[in-house]
Parts: C-alpha cells; structure tokens; sequence
C-alpha cells in the first residue's frame, strides 16, 4: 500500500521538523501586551502604545505592607526602601520618607529662580518687587500663612508659591509618622519605578522577585505582615505566569484526554503513537512558522496548540478507521482535501487582521493544518501496518446509526433550534457584544480591586486624558513643554481641563533657564531696589539680605539638568513625562478633568492648534482602547463574514450548490444556536468568540462534508464507518475545546466554549440535514 | 516634597481659621459644652491680625464665617485677598480667587484634624472630639471665659503651643493660636445672627 511517494515524503517530512525544531529553539517567546496592539497604528493609537510601553503606567509599582501594626509597618516600610535603594533594577523607590521630601523641597526652593515661571525682568524693577512682596505678604494673611512666613526672609517675591501653585488641586497619599499610609491607615504604601519598559516582561519579572525576596529578609519581619504589589507591570506579569501555566496545564491534559479517547476506539499503541504523529508535526510547524513570520510566538498562540490537537487529530482518526472498513481512498482523500481547504480558507481571514494575536494565530492553525493533513496523506499511510487490527466498531457503529437516523427524521428540530436562537438574539440585539478589552484581561476581580486601592491610595490620576508628542532632543522637547503648558494653563483658567502636568515644570528648558537666569539684577542691584520697594511695606531690606544674596547665587548657579533632580520624588514624575528613546524624546502631558467630570477634548485640540501646536497628540486613553477593540472587533466580523463566504464559495464550486446548501445549512444553524447559547448564558461575545465561530464554520463543514459525500457512501458498513469516525473526531474536537473552555485565562477560554459548543450542534445539525436519508436498518 | 509643603500649607490654613459666637456656660467644660451645643447656626464677620517677629505691623484680614451645627464651617476671607475654605464633614475645600478648588480628607490627615477640632468641636459642644486633640482648661464665668487648648500631639506642639478662645456666654468673641516659635495670630469676632 506504500505509495512510491513514501520516501521522498519521509525525507521531506523528516528535515521540516528538524527544521521547526531549530527554529523553535531560537525561538522568542512573549507574553505581554503586544498581542493586543495594532500592526499599524494611527498616530494615536501609536500614542497608546508609547503610553503603555514607556509611561508612567508601565514603569510604577505599587507596594503596599499589611498586617500586624503601624509601627512595624514603617518599619518595614523604611527597610526595604534601604534594600532597594541601591538595586539598578529600581530608578526610584519611595515611601514619603522625610529625606525624600527634604531632597523636594530643597530642589524646588534652591532652584527656585530657574523653575519659578514668573521670573522676568519686570518682577526684578523696584516696582515688581514692591508688588510681588505685597503679595506674598497678603498670602501670609491668608490661610496659607504658617507657610509663607517660613519661606518670606529668602523668597520674598514667593517664587516658591509660584512653582507649588503647579501642584495645587493634586491628589497626595496620606502620610502617618512620615511616611505614606493608605487611606484607612492600615496599610503602609510605597511607589517604585521600575527601570524598564513596559515591554519587558522578563526584567519586570525579576524586578518584582527583587521585592518579594529583599520584603521577605527584612530582619525580625513579624509573621503576620505581607506584601501587596499592583501596577501594569505587576499584572502583566501575573498574566503571563497565569498564561504560561495554562498552556502547560492544558497542552497536557489535552493530550491525556485525546489519548484516553482514542486508546479507547483504537485499542493499539502503535496506532495511537502513529495517530499522534500528525498533531505532532502540526503543533511544530505551525510555531516554526509563526516564529518565521513574526519574529516571535506569542503564549496565547501556543494556548491554541490544544485546538490543533483537536483539529489535527481528526484526519488520522478518519484515515484509520475508514481505512479499516476499506473506504474508497480516492473519495476519501477528496474530502479530506476540502476539509483542510476549508478550514483553510477560515483561518486565512484570520491572517489579514491587524491584531497581531489573531494573525498569529490564522497563521500558526493554516500552517499547523496543512503539515497535519500533508503527513497525514503521505507520511501516515507508508507508516502504518498493512493490517489495521483497529477494535472492530460494528457494534457501535449501528448504535450509531440508530441514534443518527433518529436524529435525522427529526430534521424538522433545526427549524425550531433556528427560530428560538432568532428569537434570543431579537431579544438581547443590543447586548450581544462586549466593547471592554478588559474583557480579554486575565487579571482577577481581586488584583483589580487592589489596583484601584493603592491607586487611590497613593492620590494617583488614572493617567486617563493625556497630551503627548514626541522631539527630537530633549531641548526641544522641553521648549515645545512649555508652548503647550502655557495654552494649557489658558484652558484651566477656563475650567476646560482641572489641571495638567509638563515637564518643564520641573526641568525648564535651556533656554528658558538661561533667560530667567538674565532676568535676575546683580548683588548691588538687587539690594538697591529692594530699598526702594519695601517702603509703605511692614518690613525692613535687612532683613531680606537671604534673599539678595540667593538671586546673586542663582544668576551664577549651573543650569538645572536632569541629574539635579536624582533621589527625588519630583524625578519620577519627570520620567513620567519626560521618556528618552532612541533618536527621540517622548513627552506625555496627564491632564486632569475640572471635577471629576470628563474633558472636551475637541476644545483641547483646538486651542493648540490655534497656537500652532498641532503636533500635540491628546487622547483619552479609555475612548482610544475601545475604540482599537472596537475597530478589531469590526473587523474580525467583516473577515469572518468573509471567511464564512470563502468557505461557502469553495464548497459550492467544488460540490455543486445542492450540496453546499446542504453543508451550509447545518452550519449557518450552528453557529445561530451557538451564538444564542451563550446569549442566554449572559455572556457577551468580544472577536474571540467571533473566532471562535469561524473554527466552528472550518472544523463543522468537514463533519457535513463526510455526511453529505454521496461518492463515498458504499455500503451501509462503510457508511457506519464514515459516521463513527466523524463521531471520534467530534468527540477529540469537543474534548479539547472545552478544555480550553475551561481555562482562566478568557481569551483562551472564549474560543474554546464556543468551538466546543459550535462544533457539537455543527455535528448534531449536519447529521439532521446533510446526513443521507435513513436506510433500513440491517436485520 | 507636595505632600509636605501642601499638609503644612493646610496646617497653617487651619490654624487661622475662625469661628462663630454661640453659646456660652457657666464654670464647668461640660457646662460650657453643653451651652454651645444648643446653638445650631450662625454667621459672623471676623478681623485676624497676625503679630509675626520679621513684621513691623501686624498683617491684618477680614471676612465672614458661617457655621451649622454639627459639622459645616466656613470661613470667606474677603481682604485683602479672597480666599475660602469650606469643612463639611470630613471634606475640607479650599477655594481661591480664581475660583480653584482643591479638596482634602480629613480622615488622611491627622494633624489637620487636629486644628479643626479645636473650632468645629468648639462650636457643636463636642467634649469628646476636643479631647481628643487636646487638654482643655476653662477659667472665668459664664459671663466672660476662656478655654485653652494644648495640643496632646507631639506633631502639633511644634506648631502650636496653645489655642486661646475666649467669649461671654453663648459668643464666642476671640480665637487666639499661639505659635511655639513666638509669633502669633488673634481672630476676632462679630456675631451677626
């Protein structure tokens, strides 16, 4: 039975997996955010992006120590600060220490000349600083006074209040005994930034592992306090562990489960090792390919290696056992053939979309299919024995065909399955689909709520509404800061935005440093005008001479640089707007809503650009996210509604359009059911359902094909044959779907309940309507 | 660095903050309490001077004050620079000229609550919440006394060595702080309903 194709074959199948080998060996695997973002973004989708790689999300994490007391919490509080402080892996390690604050304070205080934006020439003229100290004389009659009184002998003119002025309306941490504490006081809070970028999900791994090993040695720990942490890159970390562990769990027990199940049918050993073979070289191919075509495998795609197995599975069981039972292997190879094509066909849909998850996955199923079926018609048959001594399934097979002849004069069963789906999809139209990419998240509801916690607890802003744009130095990138600072300051005036961060308001830009720097008199000058600006004043010159003598310092003092602001907490807030990468600088505004409530941005957009700063990007990050899930969403209806047409097209051109109506129906009713069953489960579908229901098309029209195959319909022993295949292969398809269904992680587990449910009403339904007409039933 | 300067900046905020006359009691705290207790609003117009060492004058500012028992305080400063501060409940609003707001919770700031126990609690009668903060002495008659406040936290006597408030019967006619560096602050009331 060797065909004379055998060798060449076997050589050919044998260097492609040595070859898939090697290249999966090189492999790099990933598990982080990258499945999700768009191949091709628009400029502010590419802002999202910039945004979750290097912003201040990726980067921050959030500590919290609970348990035993508020003194033993500082404490430790205090000791890891010290352990981490010297760890490369942290750029900033904070808890609202004292130190940290003094290093604050005397930034702003000591710089304040360069940093204050109201320092010009005019304020410096006699009459400036008359009203200048009258005003701050005023603030030191108003509530603020305790304040300001320190501050009056060496700041008169209250730059210092005109660099706080910033900050006003911010959110602050609590503080108890010096250091941050959260909002109910139990628990102790400290914020780290980490080094690398979002994208990194290795080093953040490590970095985290810093933590829990540096929390877990601190000396003399009471046993009952514990470490919190939270932050985007906590949970994605957390995700990829959750993925990783998944797809070991579920790759393994898919394979238990298949194995049982065919052990069972088969009874053989050799037979199964050679069933598997197929699946086998499937899985490598497919990875080999995705590495190839994308540079990289992400862990979602190898989570879909269990639907393979599923997939792939099927057309060794459907050689064997109608091997056995002597099937035409012509007509047998055709419909296979058309099988693969079909599915084929649906996945190709899947390789055009631009979320990079979905083409991986279109790509690794086609590739992975195709090694399958190919192994499967010209490696398997060289390689199994002459006589299949496969169990003899008579027995079961005219079980079978009760039940299937029974289930096809109940034809008139998918009308009213049809009906009652319509009716549950009229019913919930609004519903049916879900516009949260959260939805996709595998975080739990409990790390969420802790997140919004320590979010809440540290005063963060959810860093929702962000202004954005890139230079290509720093210089630059501060000088454009400070445009947009001033048309921003404009539009909080107007109560259009609550308040806004740049990044010159904590490192001016050169040129600005050096302008304020001119503005300032010299020693003799300084003093000479003061004389005459504090008459009618309560105050005497003489006692301002700290004063005289900082401006003198600060016309002298070296421009601010970056590395001024080393070991303070103002530097993190500077990272976080202010990001360096290669051959640009990325500057992220956060802007805040006036009350809560949120911003127009339209009127944002146009009061920059009427100043000529179009190029500042502003996007609200909840509307953009939803949106590319949205715009993924649409598009994986069109190219599944495409892909389902492809599939139909195939179909007819190749079996005439009797039978593909016959093949069609049964499906189209599936896929209705399916989508209606998990309606009513109260489950709204997001793209990964949507995929879910192209595989139910691709694996569902093998089943009607086999059914509806008149060629291959000989006797009733090989029909029964034909049926008992179809009925194993349902059965490993089934099996490892809704193993998948059962994963934590949704994405895994949205495709993998629907293809299971899909596939088995697909097989019910074909069996009702393509399935031939009973026959009379051997006596 | 903002979380300092700003809870200081409240600090000394609520240091000056003023008060309503209400009722007043005879010889024992808790008769004065309890008289206090009874009145369930008021408006006032107040004049702070502040003696502080580096001036040669004290610097003065005026404006109104409003309260509803049990915990709603405001205090409108209208000269020479506009500003508000509202405390309800828990929730302190600060309000400037130009109409910026920026709120704070009490429960996050011990020490801030500390200051406005000392005129809140005052005026609804409060015992428990003054005790809490502080160790109040009461001298004088119902017709003209003075309870005096010192603070308990550590925190707090670095700021304030002694909260002065003084009145005659249900007014309260003066809030005096004294601060622990020597300069001091004295607020003076009018009742007008």
């Amino acid at each position: 039975m060797k065909s004379r194709l055998f060798k060449p074959a076997l050589l050919i199948w044998l260097v492609a997996m040595l070859a898939s080998v090697l290249v999966i060996s090189q492999t790099r695997f990933v598990a982080d955010l990258s499945a999700f973002m768009p191949k091709l973004p628009s400029a502010r989708q590419q802002m999202l992006i910039d945004q979750l790689r290097d912003g201040a999300i990726a980067r921050i994490v959030l500590v919290g120590i609970e348990g035993s007391d508020e003194a033993e919490r500082g404490r430790l509080s205090r000791l890891l600060v010290d352990k981490l402080a010297h760890n490369a892996r942290f750029t900033s390690v904070q808890n609202g220490d004292r130190q940290t604050q003094q290093h604050d304070q005397q930034y702003f205080f000591n710089n304040r000349y360069l940093l204050s934006p109201a320092v010009t020439p005019q304020r410096f003229s006699a009459a400036g600083l008359h009203d200048a100290i009258q005003g701050t004389l005023d603030a030191m009659s108003g509530d603020a006074g305790l304040i300001v009184k320190k501050i009056l002998p060496r700041d008169p003119t209250g730059e210092t209040l005109q660099i706080l002025e910033q900050f006003i309306g911010e959110n602050q941490p609590s503080t108890s005994d010096d250091i941050w504490v959260s909002r109910d006081g139990k628990r102790a809070v400290l914020l780290l930034q980490l080094g690398e970028s979002g994208l990194n999900t290795d080093a953040q791994a490590a970095a985290l592992e810093d933590v829990k090993q540096a929390f877990a040695s601190l000396p003399a720990r009471h046993a009952d306090t514990r470490l919190v942490m939270s932050g985007t890159s906590v949970i994605s970390v957390a995700s990829r562990n959750i993925i990783q562990s998944e797809v070991e769990r579920l790759a393994t027990l898919g394979t238990v489960l298949v194995v049982a199940l065919l052990l069972l049918v088969y009874r053989s050993l050799p037979l199964l090792l050679l069933g598997l073979i197929p699946v086998v070289s499937g899985a490598l191919v497919g990875i080999a390919s995705v590495s190839l075509g994308f540079g990289h495998v992400h862990g979602l795609t190898l989570g879909f290696g269990t639907t393979l197995i599923g997939e792939a599975v099927d057309y060794s069981i459907y050689l064997f056992i109608q091997r056995a039972g002597g099937g035409n292997p012509g007509h047998f190879w055709r419909t296979i053939r058309l099988g693969v094509l079909t599915s084929a066909t649906g996945f190709a849909a899947l390789m055009c979309s631009s979320f990079p998850g979905l083409s991986q996955l279109g790509l690794y199923s086609i590739s992975g299919l195709l090694a399958a079926a190919l192994v499967t018609r010209y490696v398997l048959p060289g390689l199994m024995p002459q006589q299949l001594n496969l169990r003899d399934l008579s027995g079961p097979g005219l079980l079978l065909q009760k039940v299937l002849d029974s289930l096809t004069r109940l034809r008139w069963l998918l009308l009213v399955a049809m009906l009652t789906a319509t009716a549950v999809l009229a019913l919930h139209h609004q519903d049916i689909w879900s516009r949260q990419l959260n939805a996709l998240s595998s975080t739990s509801a409990a790390q969420n709520k802790l997140d919004a916690e320590l979010r809440g607890d540290l005063g963060g802003n959810d860093m929702r509404y962000v202004a954005s744009f890139s230079a290509p130095d720093q210089e630059s990138a501060l000088q454009l800061a400070e445009r947009s600072r001033r048309v921003l300051q404009q539009l909080s005036r107007q109560n259009v935005i609550g308040g806004f961060h740049t990044p010159d308001e904590l490192l001016p830009s050169l040129a600005t440093q050096k302008a304020r720097q001119a503005a300032l008199p010299t020693a003799a000058e300084t003093a000479s005008r003061l004389t005459q600006a504090v008459q009618g004043l309560p105050l005497d010159a003489a006692a301002l001479q700290g004063f005289v003598s900082d401006v003198e310092r600060s016309r002298q003092q070296p421009l601010l640089s970056r590395d001024s602001l080393h070991g303070s907490a103002a530097s993190v807030l500077l990272d976080s707007m202010l990001i360096q990468r290669p051959g640009s600088y990325l500057v992220l505004m956060p802007l805040r809503p006036a009350s809560g409530e949120n911003i127009a941005l339209d009127k944002v957009r146009a009061a920059l650009a009427a100043q000529q700063l179009g190029q500042v990007t502003v996007i609200d990050l909840l509307e953009e996210t939803t949106a590319i899930f949205d715009s993924y969403t649409h598009e994986a209806l069109v190219f599944s509604s495409l892909g389902s047409l492809a599939i139909l097209l195939l179909l007819w051109l190749s079996c005439g359009w009797l039978q593909a109506v016959r093949v069609t129906i049964p499906l189209g009713c599936a896929v209705l059911c399916t989508v209606a069953i998990l309606d009513a489960c109260g489950i709204q579908l997001t793209i990964l359902h949507l995929v879910g229901l192209l595989l139910v098309v691709a694996i569902g029209s093998n089943y009607a094909l086999f059914f509806a195959n008149k060629q291959q319909l000989g006797s009733d022993d090989q029909q029964r044959q034909v049926e008992v295949s179809l009925v194993v292969a349902n059965l490993a398809t089934v099996t490892s779907f809704g193993l998948l269904g059962s994963s934590s992680v949704p994405v895994l587990s949205f495709i993998g309940s629907t293809v299971a449910i899909g596939a088995l009403l697909a097989l019910v339904f074909a069996a009702m309507m393509a399935r031939m007409t009973p026959r009379a039933l051997p006596r | 660095m903002r979380v300092s300067i700003l809870s200081k900046t409240l600090a000394g905020l609520l240091l000056l903050l003023g008060s309503t006359a209400l009722q007043a009691a005879d010889f024992s705290l808790a008769d004065l309490m309890q008289q206090l207790g009874q009145k369930k609003s008021g408006t006032a117009t107040f004049v702070e001077k502040k003696y502080i060492a580096m001036l040669k004058q004290p610097l003065e500012s005026s404006g109104e004050l409003a309260f509803t028992a049990p915990d709603r305080l405001e205090k409108r400063t209208l000269k020479p620079k506009a500003e508000a501060v509202l405390l309800e409940g828990n929730k302190l609003t600060l309000e400037r000229n130009d109409g910026r707001k920026m709120s704070v919770n009490l429960a996050d700031r011990p020490e801030v609550s500390a200051f406005v126990e000392s005129i809140r609690a005052t005026l609804s009668g409060d015992r428990s919440a003054l005790e809490r903060y502080y160790t109040p002495a009461l001298s004088g008659g119902s017709e003209q006394w003075q309870l005096s406040l010192t603070p308990l936290q550590p925190r707090m006597q670095k700021v304030i060595s002694q909260i002065r408030i003084a009145g005659a019967r249900a007014q309260v006619k003066t809030i005096e702080f004294l601060q622990a560096d020597g300069d001091r602050s004295e607020m003076t009331i009018t009742s007008t309903r």
